[in-house]
């Protein structure tokens, strides 16, 4: 689990070329290092490395290391992702397998 | 089939969990099964929020056993407040940690599908919560959410994953589930949790609400008839534990007063058997209620326990009225070895009533029961469910050993016009039928006992009366009539001395007639044989004037034969005229 967190910060900083607040502030849940939860976290910075541009906030929680997030934020399905921003919240839930979706789903306001 | 009910179940797999509802226990022969799922399923309003929170609450105050509620339908808030009614003092339990609420909310709109994903976000919330208050009981309520919400597909095998690590961590749980018919889950869950499934059912009859609870599929021995009827109330869920087993226990050869000296009598001398049940019937006003506290006060003064079901006086009318027959019950209430319940039976229907009875019986452990009467709790014409149903409870009553006396305006008659009456009369053990005998406008009350089982019963009608003293049995006196009471037979007495004498004066009568026509027939025959005589007399005389003349025609003759043989030798030749 501590593993995870050394391979990727926790969070990445909006880009260069952007002031105030990131257009996309993201929080993924997995499970340490539970098949899913990988795939979830790989594709997901592809994605935001690909099509986000920098313009995110990307926050990666283990639920076994902080069960009360999970219960505040409800959550069963593992993995999810919760987006915080832009409005409405929305999730998103399984590996983000299917970029084509995720991205339809982020540019959908 | 019968089963030995004190069997004690020693395989492990069958290890039972008791559930602490009242009446559960008994139709499962001990409870859920430990350590496995358990479904409880049926239409909505049907109880299931109940029973599977009073599980918890049961558990934490009878068996020191915490658990956790898994809501998904409603939230914490509501649900603590939606169990207020009931006396369950949630929040005093959730402030000990014997329970833990948690809700959570499945929220398919703002959720999307993309890649894989399993239910491991629930796994680490149960977990958490079962390790912060160490539960050994858990309530899912209910799981139909996860398969509105969630793709089948992978709920499946999640939740048998789920189940199997609830087994591992040796934690009861109950599930609900929306049934539409009675006896399956809308997502036929019961599929792959199948070790024991209950159906709540929650439907109207006759305009009133009854409730039902089925055993639909369990491990062990079920005796019974699979469907109990239940309540609701403010203590929780009282099932009625009607078995169809037949009292198993050794009979008992003890015998109870009936608290009538000359009644006793009738019963071989000693009165009823423990245990047994006992009808007495007869029409409205024939001193069936006198009966039945004769026997109430009987045994009150001996101090065994004893509850009156009085569905027609209300107490204190009852005190009232049997204080004039000098039965005074009201300080055996007061001491605590009666308890009367009373009420209407209007208001409820018969299946309430036995489940409030059999509450009391559960606390108060009475040895002998009046219900007086019962039938007004079967008004609606015994149709074959509550005749079931009391025969259930007549047996579970003599199962407990437990003394019964039913009363009932039921007569011969009645039985005539609406055969199943008869009913009643065949699942008790002792028939006592009391009736009027109306002579001469007056009505007096006989008393006999139709049938008494095992044992020999006078089969005598007797004239019983109640005075100022109480109840005693009179002599019956039988006329050419009939069976005669009171003042018929007063009356009946004279009767027949009077006729007696007039028949004995009829009788010198006749003998006297005998001797005068004796005398006179005597002297008719002397007369007969006088003249008879002189007959015979004057038919002699012609005889012998008959004798004489035919010896003189005779001398006659011969003297002529003479006269001519005299010629004939003196001429020699006798000349005739013709020659």
């Amino acid at each position: 689990m501590s593993n995870l967190k050394k391979q990727l910060p926790d969070k990445i900083p909006a880009g260069p070329g952007k002031i105030g607040s990131p257009e996309y502030i993201l929080r993924l849940f997995v499970t340490g290092m539970l098949q899913n939860s990988v795939r979830a976290v790989k594709n997901i910075n592809q994605i935001c490395e690909e099509h986000l541009k920098g313009n995110y906030s990307l926050e990666i929680i283990d639920i076994y290391q902080q069960p009360d997030l999970a219960i505040s934020e409800q959550i069963i399905v593992i993995p999810v992702m919760i987006i915080k921003h832009p409005l409405p919240e929305r999730r998103i839930i399984g590996d983000l397998a299917n970029v084509e979706k995720v991205l339809e789903v982020l540019n959908c306001k | 089939m019968i089963f030995n009910s004190k069997q004690k179940v020693t395989n492990s797999k069958l290890k039972k969990v008791e559930s602490g509802i009242n009446g559960f226990d008994e139709i499962t022969d001990g409870g859920l099964p430990a350590n496995r799922p358990t479904i409880i399923c049926g239409n909505t309003g049907s109880g299931k929020t109940v029973m599977s929170m009073e599980f918890l609450v049961k558990g934490a105050v009878k068996y020191n056993e915490s658990g956790i509620f898994i809501s998904f339908e409603e939230t914490k808030d509501e649900l603590v407040s939606n169990m207020q009614s009931l006396h369950f003092d949630l929040n005093n339990l959730i402030k000990k940690k014997k329970i833990y609420i948690e809700y959570i909310e499945i929220d398919k709109d703002r959720s999307f599908e993309s890649g894989k994903y399993d239910l491991e976000g629930l796994f680490v919330r149960l977990q958490h919560a079962i390790k912060s208050i160490g539960a050994k009981r858990i309530v899912l309520d209910s799981l139909d959410a996860l398969f509105y919400g969630l793709d089948n597909n992978v709920l499946r095998p999640e939740i048998k994953r789920l189940f199997k690590w609830l087994k591992e961590k040796k934690i009861t749980a109950v599930i609900t589930s929306e049934s539409d018919n009675g006896f399956s889950t809308k997502n036929g869950l019961e599929q792959y949790i199948a070790d024991c499934v209950i159906a709540l059912d929650n439907r109207t009859v006759n305009q009133t609400t009854t409730r039902r609870i089925k055993i639909i599929k369990m491990r062990g021995p079920i005796h019974g008839i699979n469907e109990y009827p239940f309540s609701i109330d403010t203590n929780g869920i009282s099932v009625l534990p009607l078995l169809s087993q037949l009292a198993n226990q050794s009979l008992s050869t003890v015998r109870i007063s009936t608290g009538i000296k000359d009644l006793d009598g009738m019963l071989d001398g000693k009165g009823f058997f423990e245990g047994s049940s006992i009808l007495v019937s007869g029409s409205a006003g024939t001193g069936k209620t006198s009966i039945a506290i004769s026997l109430i006060n009987s045994t009150c003064k001996k101090k065994i326990p004893g509850l009156y079901c009085a569905f027609e006086e209300s107490s204190s009318q009852l005190m009232r009225n049997m204080r004039s027959i000098d039965l005074n019950i009201e300080p055996y209430i007061k001491s605590g070895i009666l308890k009367v319940y009373s009420s209407r039976p209007t208001i409820q229907n018969l299946e309430l009533h036995l489940i409030a009875i059999q509450k009391i019986i559960e606390e108060f452990d009475p040895k002998i029961i009046v219900l007086d009467p019962i039938t007004n709790l079967i008004s609606e014409g015994i149709n074959s469910e509550i005749r079931q149903m009391l025969a259930h409870f007549v047996d579970f009553l003599k199962g407990r050993n437990i003394t019964t006396l039913f009363t009932a305006a039921i007569t011969l008659e009645t039985i005539k016009s609406n055969p199943s009456d008869e009913g009643i009369s065949a699942m008790v053990d002792t028939w006592i039928l009391v009736r009027d005998i109306e002579t001469n406008s007056e009505r007096n009350r006989g008393i006999y006992i139709l049938k008494s089982r095992g044992m020999n019963h006078s089969t005598q009608v007797r004239e019983f009366v109640i005075t100022d003293n109480g109840i005693s049995l009179l002599p019956i006196y039988i006329g050419l009539e009939g069976v005669l009471t009171g003042s018929a037979k007063l009356e009946n007495t004279l009767r027949r001395e009077e006729q007696d004498k007039l028949l004995a004066n009829e009788i010198k009568g006749r003998e006297r007639e005998i001797q005068r026509k004796r005398m006179v027939m005597e002297e008719d025959i002397s007369v007969l044989e006088a003249r008879f005589a002189s007959e015979v007399a004057t038919l002699n005389e012609t005889n012998v004037e008959n004798e004489l003349k035919v010896k003189i025609k005779e001398k006659d003759k011969q003297e002529i034969i003479d006269l001519r043989n005299r010629h004939k030798s003196s001429t020699g030749k006798l000349k005739s005229r013709n020659t």
